[in-house]
């Protein structure tokens, strides 16, 4: 009897929040998914099953092809960089540095700052002629150059803005994680007069690992998403040079209205997460001590 | 977090090392302020002067009365600020009840619906804008502020972060609570909720500063100035209305970050230990 009270009030707290989970969350999994099989609905004609047809679409699509490999990319940039950077701002600002106050609100500034408005401070960054990048080049005698212009570098640009973006939140996990770390297990790396580098690489590199494989995970799922300064840096441009796969979809879906063929994009974005997610977790499970 | 005195003694011997370390951590911070400080200076500056870095050049506030009143900054203030409030409520009492009977009480089904909450953490509503949008239009609330917030109500991160921390409540206090007649809400009210403050704090800072960053999901579900936030009104004012205009556009990008940001200078310890806190599983 008090088993079954004990049921009934779980479910009734649980329900609101599964509820809106279930209506905003996996319901439209499903429907993407679903939809994926179907023709766009326009006007009075109604949404058909076409099977595989979006899918086959996507084969021959260009410009899918060209913003997937974008979005890898993208991937391949930001995700080592921003750890990187995000563990050496950590190991910096848990160590001796003066000023570290200020050291650790600069690193950590761009995460409380909009992407959307940030984006146009580094718009400015990147003008031809007399912006900051410019304007450091011209002092080594190099030609001035059309950043975010150039299909070639434009998408390099957008990368160093998201970088920025991420490498100071990153860096909050693993100082988390350093001062979690007891005082005596460095001390005894000392007494044993192990250098600084073999302390790090065989005690706290190791120790850091759970926070790596979560920080890495986000970062992975910044990859897809992080893409707001694209809508104010360059829209794609040119030529689709800096278009990431949600852009992509934003712009199938709600300037082309082609929702059949958005929900199949998605699709694949859904599949690349989970897999790239899974993979990690697998791939890093196995090297990640927990304490 | 506390800074340790620093002791000169100790530093007049050369220490290459630490001076590298010194240097290296200066300058990466000098870069990533380097933008800030560069808005800043355009904002407060007038418009013939934003790339001319001279000291002398006078200050100024008319980017900022210009920038205000080209477009409808009040409103998209408002808009943003009714936004974070709605969803910042909504998600603290949706995940305060399921974490608690996650934390708490044994019912079938429990473990996969405890997976089915997690999935939220990689499947976030950012990426199924395509199905939402759809849903919108059925509710019939396309353009509506509680458009954009209802995707992001029931947060799976809220949750799990706040079953942890219910976890750690030692069941004593609830025990205690239960033989002096309390009922169960009262129990998450009076045992659960006090003890959980920090973490709420680190959460509702969490959840602010996102939803107040937010702009893809915003920009799809609204098309006019009265639902609009903060976010969509910069990227529409900046984009269509102002040409190159640095020092108006900078204006109006400060403008908007400026709560956030005062409020992250005046807690920024807070702040840090917040997100430090949310981040600790």
């Amino acid at each position: 009897m008090l088993q079954r009270r004990a049921w009934i009030y779980g479910w009734l707290l649980v329900s609101p929040a599964l509820v809106m989970l279930f209506a905003f969350t996996h319901y439209p999994t499903i429907a993407t998914i679903w939809n994926s099989f179907f023709s766009t609905a326009r006007g009075r004609r109604q949404a058909v099953f076409v099977g595989l047809d979006n899918y086959e679409r996507l084969l021959t699509d260009d410009i899918f092809w060209q913003v997937l490999w974008n979005n890898f990319i993208y991937a391949l940039g930001t995700i080592p960089a921003s750890i990187i950077l995000a563990l050496g701002m950590a190991l910096w600002v848990n160590g001796k540095i003066r000023g570290r106050a200020f050291v650790r609100m600069a690193y950590f500034t761009p995460t409380v700052l909009p992407l959307i408005a940030v984006a146009n401070i580094w718009i400015f960054f990147y003008t031809p002629g007399f912006g900051l990048v410019d304007s450091v080049q011209s002092l080594f005698g190099l030609p001035s150059q059309n950043w975010l212009g150039n299909p070639d570098t434009v998408l390099y640009a957008v990368m160093v803005v998201a970088i920025w973006k991420e490498a100071g939140f990153f860096m909050i996990f693993y100082l988390a994680a350093l001062q979690a770390i007891p005082p005596s297990l460095t001390e005894a790396g000392k007494i044993e007069g192990a250098s600084r580098w073999y302390m790090f690489r065989r005690v706290i590199f190791p120790l850091l690992m759970p926070t790596t494989l979560f920080v890495s995970i986000n970062a992975v799922i910044n990859s897809f998403r992080l893409i707001d300064h694209i809508f104010v840096m360059t829209n794609g441009g040119p030529n689709n040079a800096s278009s990431l796969l949600l852009f992509y979809i934003y712009e199938t879906a709600f300037k082309f209205w082609d929702t059949a063929y958005g929900a199949t994009l998605t699709t694949v974005m859904l599949v690349l997460l989970c897999a790239i997610a899974i993979g990690q977790f697998y791939f890093m499970d196995r090297k990640v001590h927990y304490q | 977090m506390s800074d340790t005195p620093y002791l000169p003694r100790q530093a007049s011997r050369i220490d290459f090392d630490r001076l590298l370390n010194n240097v290296g951590a200066w300058a990466l911070a000098i870069i990533w302020f380097l933008p800030l400080v560069y808005a800043i200076w355009t904002a407060f500056h007038p418009s013939a002067y934003s790339t001319d870095f001279d000291l002398t050049v006078p200050l100024t506030f008319e980017n900022f009365v210009r920038a205000w009143d080209a477009a409808p900054f009040a409103r998209y203030f408002f808009n943003t600020i009714v936004l974070v409030t709605l969803i910042l409520v909504a998600q603290l009492v949706l995940c305060t009840l399921a974490a608690f009977a996650f934390a708490r009480f044994e019912f079938p089904g429990k473990n996969i619906l405890f997976i089915l909450v997690l999935m939220q953490l990689l499947v976030m509503p950012d990426i199924l804008i395509v199905e939402n949008y759809k849903t919108m239009g059925q509710l019939g609330v396309i353009d509506t502020i509680t458009a954009i917030g209802l995707p992001y109500m029931a947060s799976g991160f809220g949750i799990f972060l706040l079953r942890q921390t219910f976890k750690t409540v030692p069941i004593e206090l609830e025990e205690a609570a239960r033989v002096e007649g309390a009922n169960i809400l009262q129990i998450l009210w009076k045992v659960y909720v006090p003890l959980a403050m920090p973490v709420y704090l680190a959460y509702g800072l969490v959840s602010i500063s996102h939803h107040w960053n937010n702009y893809l999901w915003p920009l799809i579900v609204t098309n006019s100035e009265e639902t609009r936030p903060l976010t969509v009104g910069l990227s529409i004012f900046a984009s269509v209305d102002q040409g190159v205009d640095w020092s108006l556009i900078n204006a109006a990008t400060l403008m908007t970050s400026a709560p956030l940001l005062i409020a992250f200078l005046l807690f920024q310890r807070q702040f840090v230990q917040s997100f430090m806190r949310s981040g600790i599983k």
